[in-house]
C-alpha cells in the first residue's frame, strides 16, 4: 500500500517556488528523499504534516488528505524536524512523556512507551537529566523517540544525521534502518548526502529545486548510477591494462588517481565481469569498492543525461 | 534475575545491559483532542507553579504565593481575635481592593510565569513538535492562555478564600460575605484573564525570557504608576473624568472599575467610574482588553513557522 502519494504538489514561495509538480508515490519500508540543500525536502514534508498549505496539487499520507485531514494524519505520523527543538530544563524522559501525552496516550501508556523507546534509541541514565546538557548525538536521539512515543505508522525524518560525527551517524543509520524493518514502521528520511541513505533505504527519491529527479528501489539505483573503484596489483601497467580491458568490453572506465580505476556499473553483472577480466588478464584484485557519490555527482550525470527520471 | 556466573544462558554483560525486548506496537486507547486538551492545560497549570518542574522552578511562584496570603493571613487574625474590641462589622480590607494592595506581587508572577509557559516553546522552538501533533494551532494558545489564566486566577483568589474564610469564623453575615467574596471572584478571573492576555502576548512578541519578563513588568508596574498618578492629579484638580478615562489603561484600576460598576464594591481608586456610560466604557475596556491579547496571540502563531 501506498503510504504517501503526491500529485502535482506545488508550493511557491513569494521569491522561489519550492515544490514544482512533484509526482511522487512512497510505500513502506525506508525511503530516502536526497536533494541538495533547498531542493523542498522540508517543504515536503511540512506540506505532508498539513502544517504549511499546498500552493497547488495534492497529497495524500495514509489514505488521508493533507489539506482536509491534517490532524488525523498527525495522530499517525511522528516527525523528527531538522532543526533544534528540545527545551533544555527538561529531562528526555519528562518530555517524552509529555510529547506521547499530546499524541493521544493516557499518562501510564506514555511514561511505559517513553521508557521502550529511550531504550530503543539508546538513551539509558542520562533520560533523566535535562536535555540541556546532552551531546548532538543524544540530542537527536530524543528528537527520534518523541517521533516514535505514540508508535506512528509513519515517521518523517528530516536530516537526522546533521551535525552528527561518523560514529553517530553510524548509529543514527542503523537506528533509522531498524525502525522500518523491525519496529515495522515506514520511514521517510532525507539527507543531503544520497551515499548515506543508499544504505540504509529500499527506496530512494531525489529532489532538485522542487523537481523529480528520480525514484526508484536502491538496487536499481546503485546500478544504473554507482560506480565501483577498482585497485589491481600483478604488473607495473596492471591498471592500465584492466582498464583498457574494461573500455573493450563495452563498460566505461577512467583513471581515479593512483592506481586506481573507476568503472561505471552498468547492471548487477558489472562486478563479476571487472573480476573476471582480472583473472583473465592474471592480475590480483586488491579491492573493488562502492564509490558512495554524492547527490552533487548524480546532477551531474542527470545533466550529462545518463540518469532518467522514472 | 540470576546471577551472571551461574546463569545457563544469556549472562549479564558487566556494566548490567538490559535485554532488548525488541519493539513493542501500541494497541492501547488514543484519547481525543478534548482530552489531550485538559492534560496540556493541567500540564501547563502546574508548571507555572514549578510542579513537575526543577525544585528551583517552585521557589518564586511558591513565594509569592505566601507573601500573598500572609497579609490575609494577619487581616483574618486581626478580624477573628479583636473584631469587637475594634467594633469592626466588615472585613478590614475589602476584597475588591485587596488585589490592587498586593498589585506587585501579582505582576511579579505574571511577569516570571508569562515567559516560562509562552516564550520557553518558541525559544526553543518546541512548539513544532506541538504542532507536528493534532492539537490545532488555535487550540495550543487557547490552552496556554487558559492555564496562565488559571494560575494568575488561583494567586489572586487564594487570599480572598481565606479572608472569607476567616470572615465567616469571625460571625460576618453570611449572605452579604457570600456576595461580596463570589463579586470579588468575578474580579479576579476578569484581573487574571486580562493580566495573562497582556503578558502572554508580550511574551509572544519577546521570545527571550529575561527580556519578556522585563517587558511584562515596565507594562504593568509603569501603566499602574501612571494611571494612579494621573488618578490623584485629576481628583485633586477637580477633572474626575480624565483619571476614570485613565482608569482603564492599567488592569487592576479597569478591574476595579468593573467590580465598583458591576457589584457595587467600594472603590480603590481615587476616581472610580461614575455613570452608565462610563461603567459601559469599563465593562468593554475589559473585554476588549482580553479579545484583543488572544486576537494578538492568534495573529502571533499564525506567523510561527514549524
Ligand atoms: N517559509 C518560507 N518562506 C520562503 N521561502 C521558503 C520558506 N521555506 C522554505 N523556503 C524556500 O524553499 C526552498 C526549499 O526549502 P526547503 O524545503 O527548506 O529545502 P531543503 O529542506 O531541501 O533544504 C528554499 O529555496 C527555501 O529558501
Ligand atoms: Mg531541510
Amino acid at each position: 500500500m501506498a503510504v504517501i502519494v503526491t500529485a502535482g504538489l506545488t508550493k511557491a514561495y513569494p521569491r522561489v517556488t519550492a515544490l514544482d509538480h512533484l509526482d511522487v508515490t512512497v510505500g513502506e519500508g525506508v525511503t530516502g528523499l536526497v536533494g541538495a540543500n533547498g531542493a523542498g525536502k522540508s517543504t515536503l514534508i511540512k506540506i505532508l504534516l498539513g502544517l504549511v498549505p499546498a500552493t497547488s496539487g495534492t497529497a495524500r499520507v495514509l489514505g488521508h488528505d493533507v489539506a482536509a485531514e491534517g490532524a488525523r494524519i498527525r495522530a499517525l505520523v511522528g516527525y523528527m524536524p531538522e532543526h533544534d527543538c528540545l527545551p533544555a530544563d527538561v529531562s528526555a524522559s519528562d518530555l517524552v512523556v509529555h510529547l506521547g501525552q499530546m499524541s493521544g496516550l493516557p499518562y501510564a501508556a506514555a511514561r511505559e512507551r517513553t521508557s521502550d523507546v529511550l531504550r530503543h534509541v539508546g538513551l539509558a541514565e542520562e533520560r533523566y537529566r535535562p536535555i540541556g546538557g546532552y551531546s548532538t548525538g543524544m540530542k537527536q536521539r530524543v528528537k527520534l523517540a518523541q517521533a516514535l512515543v505514540h508508535d506512528p505508522r509513519l515517521v518523517l525524518l528530516d536530516e537526522p544525521t546533521n551535525g552528527l560525527d561518523p560514529s553517530a551517524r553510524d548509529d543514527m543509520l542503523g537506528l533509522v534502518k531498524r525502525i522500518g524493518e523491525e519496529f515495522g514502521i515506514a520511514v521517510l528520511v532525507t539527507s543531503h548526502l544520497l551515499g548515506e541513505l543508499e544504505r540504509v533505504s529500499d527506496h530512494v527519491v531525489i529532489l532538485d529545486t522542487g523537481r523529480l529527479l528520480r525514484s526508484s528501489a536502491t538496487t536499481d539505483f546503485l546500478h544504473a548510477t554507482g560506480s565501483l573503484l577498482v585497485e589491481v596489483q600483478g604488473r607495473p601497467d596492471a591498471d592500465r591494462l584492466l582498464g583498457q580491458a574494461l573500455v573493450d568490453a563495452g563498460l566505461t572506465a577512467r583513471p581515479a588517481g593512483g592506481a586506481l580505476i573507476e568503472v561505471e556499473v552498468r547492471d548487477e553483472t558489472t562486478p563479476d565481469v571487472v573480476r573476471d577480466l582480472t583473472v583473465d588478464l592474471g592480475l590480483g584484485l586488491v579491492r573493488m569498492q562502492e564509490r558512495h557519490h554524492r547527490i552533487e555527482d548524480v546532477f551531474r550525470e542527470g545533466a550529462a543525461g545518463s540518469v532518467h527520471p522514472v | 534475575m540470576s546471577t551472571p556466573s551461574e546463569s545457563p544462558v544469556a549472562p549479564e554483560p558487566p556494566g548490567g545491559v538490559i535485554h532488548d525486548l525488541g519493539y513493542r506496537p501500541y494497541a492501547g486507547p488514543r484519547l481525543g483532542e478534548a482530552t489531550v486538551a485538559r492534560s496540556f492545560f493541567t500540564t501547563g497549570l502546574r508548571n507555572t507553579y514549578g510542579l513537575g518542574r526543577s525544585a528551583r522552578s517552585k521557589v518564586l511562584p511558591m513565594i509569592l504565593l505566601g507573601l500573598m496570603l500572609l497579609p490575609a493571613l494577619i487581616l483574618v487574625g486581626v478580624l477573628v481575635q479583636a473584631k469587637d474590641l475594634l467594633g469592626l462589622d466588615e472585613q478590614i480590607v475589602p476584597y475588591s481592593t485587596y488585589p490592587i494592595t498586593t498589585q506587585l506581587l501579582i505582576s511579579v508572577f505574571v511577569a516570571a510565569q508569562a515567559p516560562a509557559l509562552i516564550s520557553r516553546d518558541l525559544r526553543f522552538r518546541t512548539i513544532t513538535l506541538y504542532l507536528a501533533r493534532p492539537m490545532r494551532r488555535s487550540a495550543y494558545v487557547l490552552v496556554r492562555f487558559a492555564s496562565l489564566t488559571v494560575a494568575t486566577f488561583l494567586l489572586v483568589a487564594a487570599p480572598l478564600l481565606l479572608m472569607y474564610v476567616g470572615g465567616l469564623l469571625a460571625g460576618l453575615p453570611l449572605a452579604r460575605e457570600s456576595g461580596r467574596f463570589l463579586g470579588a471572584l468575578v474580579g479576579a478571573a476578569l484581573l487574571a484573564a486580562c493580566l495573562s492576555g497582556l503578558a502572554a502576548l508580550v511574551s509572544a512578541l519577546t521570545i527571550r525570557r529575561g527580556l519578556a519578563v522585563a517587558a511584562v513588568i515596565v507594562v504593568l508596574l509603569v501603566s499602574y504608576t501612571v494611571v494612579v498618578a494621573i488618578q490623584g492629579i485629576s481628583y485633586e484638580s477637580g477633572h474626575e473624568t480624565v483619571g476614570q478615562v485613565a482608569g482603564v489603561f492599567s488592569p487592576y484600576t479597569l478591574v476595579n472599575g468593573v467590580q465598583v460598576v458591576l457589584f457595587d464594591s467600594p472603590e480603590a481608586t481615587a476616581t472610580p467610574p461614575e455613570g452608565a456610560a462610563m461603567g459601559v466604557l469599563y465593562v468593554v475596556a475589559t473585554l476588549l482588553a482580553v479579545g484583543g491579547s488572544l486576537a494578538g496571540l492568534m495573529a502571533r502563531y499564525r506567523r510561527v513557522s514549524p
